[in-house]
């Protein structure tokens, strides 16, 4: 346990030097969550009652969204990972008295973590500060806010198993990118990152919401700002630990005999 | 102890010919060739030993040394180290090794190495003690004194190599398995990496299985040498084996080599 934590420790720790990066990122969230918020609002000034979230839960939705994209990006890839499997570098980890899988697990966790850490504070805080109907509602009661942290935990590591199952598979294909590209783009979509899956046609809606990619981001953002509440939410958060039990043990499976079969080519 | 009795393995290699057509029938149709990589070998290694392990490119040197480190698993044949099997007790096993790929890194890139060093102590759990006295001994003998604490990226290919030494070593592994330990080193970080090489197979009677191209390592640091082509082992025996086996007797070692290697048409 202490050489996954140590890992865990020396990752966060390299994740933090990148500060002016962590400026540009700040900047960048702050104007796009801007930027859709005034979109969205011109679609409500037309009917307020044709949508299926309050303006200020979706407002909430966003600005939590942009705060804590580190940790919910599907299109965010190591490319380390993608390297090491690609030119055999991988030979040294499994030289190491380690599981492979615990061990990128770590280290999704950690870049991801670190990220979110310098990038959540300010633009919570700015989002805070705007006026209403723009800005971040604070939660009605704490217990609420529990229920938000420990949903927004189950979904960070359901990406982050997400994650482990396609580089999984790019031991398979050796050229990472098509995998990468599809898979990207399809989960972006279906956990609600392009648009909160509230606002897609109720009949695929009801799919969508059963898929893993609703157990990402979609839980936690809409647990906090109260459009998942009551017996929902329970439903809510045994779905987002069902299927991270699912992609765990399926991206161990397809880690297992990927190495079984593994050969590195080249002195 | 390590006994390696018939060990083969099989890569499918893709074949085509140049152009369009065939580009474009290789979509449908793919032709494989099989390579026999390994190809029955059988040897043993006794504990202290210095073996030099030869062969042209592509002869199966990397395959073996993957093998007994755990990495590759063979289509046929056995191979006991200390009672392990290597690719079944990977993790077991990787803790009493040591493995140095020259052509690869095992140190983070953006952190000085000393952050390297503490993370691979954790990683093998090494207890505080033997830690510091290793890290203490590995310092002086391969004076890493004073490029410890600068980040990997600015350090030369002799500095880092050194230190990729010494990070294999922390642990204190029986067995150190060197994958080209000088290629593209100058001469004295070579000398000092065969000087160091030695001190620790004196110090602390570790088995070293050293693959290279640089026949002077041989000379320098092996006392028997395995010779490797086509997947099979077709020489064991000391240096002087090895020239005996050639014509002419003031040829340079690197000629011999060359010469074998066209003997035996590999």
């Amino acid at each position: 346990m202490i050489k996954y934590i140590s890992f865990f420790r020396m990752r966060f720790i390299n994740g933090f030097q990148y500060k002016i990066a962590a400026l540009a990122g700040i900047v960048t969230q702050f104007v796009w969550g801007a930027m859709e918020i005034l979109l969205f609002q011109a679609f409500y000034r037309t009917n307020e009652n044709a949508f299926p979230m309050e303006f200020s839960a979706l407002t909430s939705y966003i600005w939590m969204q942009q705060a804590f994209l580190a940790l919910f990006m599907t299109w965010f890839w190591e490319k380390e990972l993608f390297d090491s499997i690609q030119t055999g570098n991988i030979a040294y980890e499994l030289c190491r008295p380690t599981d492979i899988y615990t061990m990128w697990f770590v280290r999704g966790m950690a870049n991801r973590a670190s990220k979110a850490l310098l990038r959540c504070v300010p633009i919570l805080l700015m989002a805070y500060l705007l006026p209403k109907p723009y800005g971040l509602v604070l939660p009605s009661d704490l217990v609420l806010l529990a229920w938000f942290l420990f949903s927004m935990l189950l979904g960070f590591l359901v990406v982050v198993a997400f994650g482990m199952i396609i580089y999984g598979i790019t031991f398979y294909t050796v050229n990472p990118m098509g995998v990468r590209m599809v898979s990207q783009s399809l989960a972006e979509f279906l956990a609600g990152a392009v648009i909160p899956l509230p606002f897609l046609p109720d009949s695929i809606k009801k799919v969508v919401e059963l898929l893993p990619f609703a157990a990402m981001q979609n839980a936690p953002f809409r647990i906090y700002s109260g459009d998942i509440s009551g017996k929902y939410l329970y439903q809510t958060i045994l779905l987002q630990i069902i299927w991270l039990v699912i992609m765990v043990v399926l991206g161990k499976i397809i880690m297992h005999s990927a190495l079984k079969k593994l050969c590195i080519q080249g002195g | 102890m390590i006994k390696v009795e018939k060990l083969s393995k099989t890569y499918q290699v893709l074949r085509r010919n140049a152009g369009l057509k065939e580009a474009f029938q290789s979509l449908f149709q793919k032709e494989y060739e099989e390579i026999r990589a390994l190809d029955e070998v059988t040897f043993d290694i006794l504990d202290g030993e210095m073996v030099g392990y030869i062969g042209p490119n592509g002869a199966g040197k990397s395959s073996t040394i993957k093998v007994l480190s755990g990495i590759l698993t063979p289509d046929s044949g056995t191979c006991v180290i200390d009672g392990r099997i290597p690719w079944k007790n990977r993790k077991s096993h990787v803790r009493e090794i040591g493995v140095v790929f020259g052509q690869r890194s095992q140190l983070w890139w953006d952190v000085p190495v000393i952050d390297s060093f503490e993370l691979i102590r954790d990683i093998y759990m090494i207890p505080k003690e033997k830690y510091e006295s290793n890290l203490e001994e590995l310092t002086v003998s391969l004076s890493l004194e004073q490029i410890i604490k600068t980040p990997v990226r600015q350090l030369s290919l002799g500095q880092r190599m050194r230190c990729e030494i010494a990070a294999s070593l922390l642990h204190s592994p029986k067995i150190l398995f060197l994958d080209e330990p000088t290629i593209g080193l100058d001469a004295v970080s070579k000398l000092a990496v065969r000087e160091f090489i030695i001190q620790l197979n004196q110090k602390h009677n570790t088995t070293v299985i050293l693959t290279t191209h640089d026949m002077q390592d041989i000379e320098a640091l092996t006392s028997r040498i395995l010779l490797i082509g086509k997947g099979k082992i077709l020489l064991d025996g000391s240096l002087t084996n090895l020239k005996e086996h050639s014509r002419n007797q003031s040829a340079s070692l690197d000629e011999i080599v060359a010469q074998l290697y066209r003997q035996y048409e590999i």
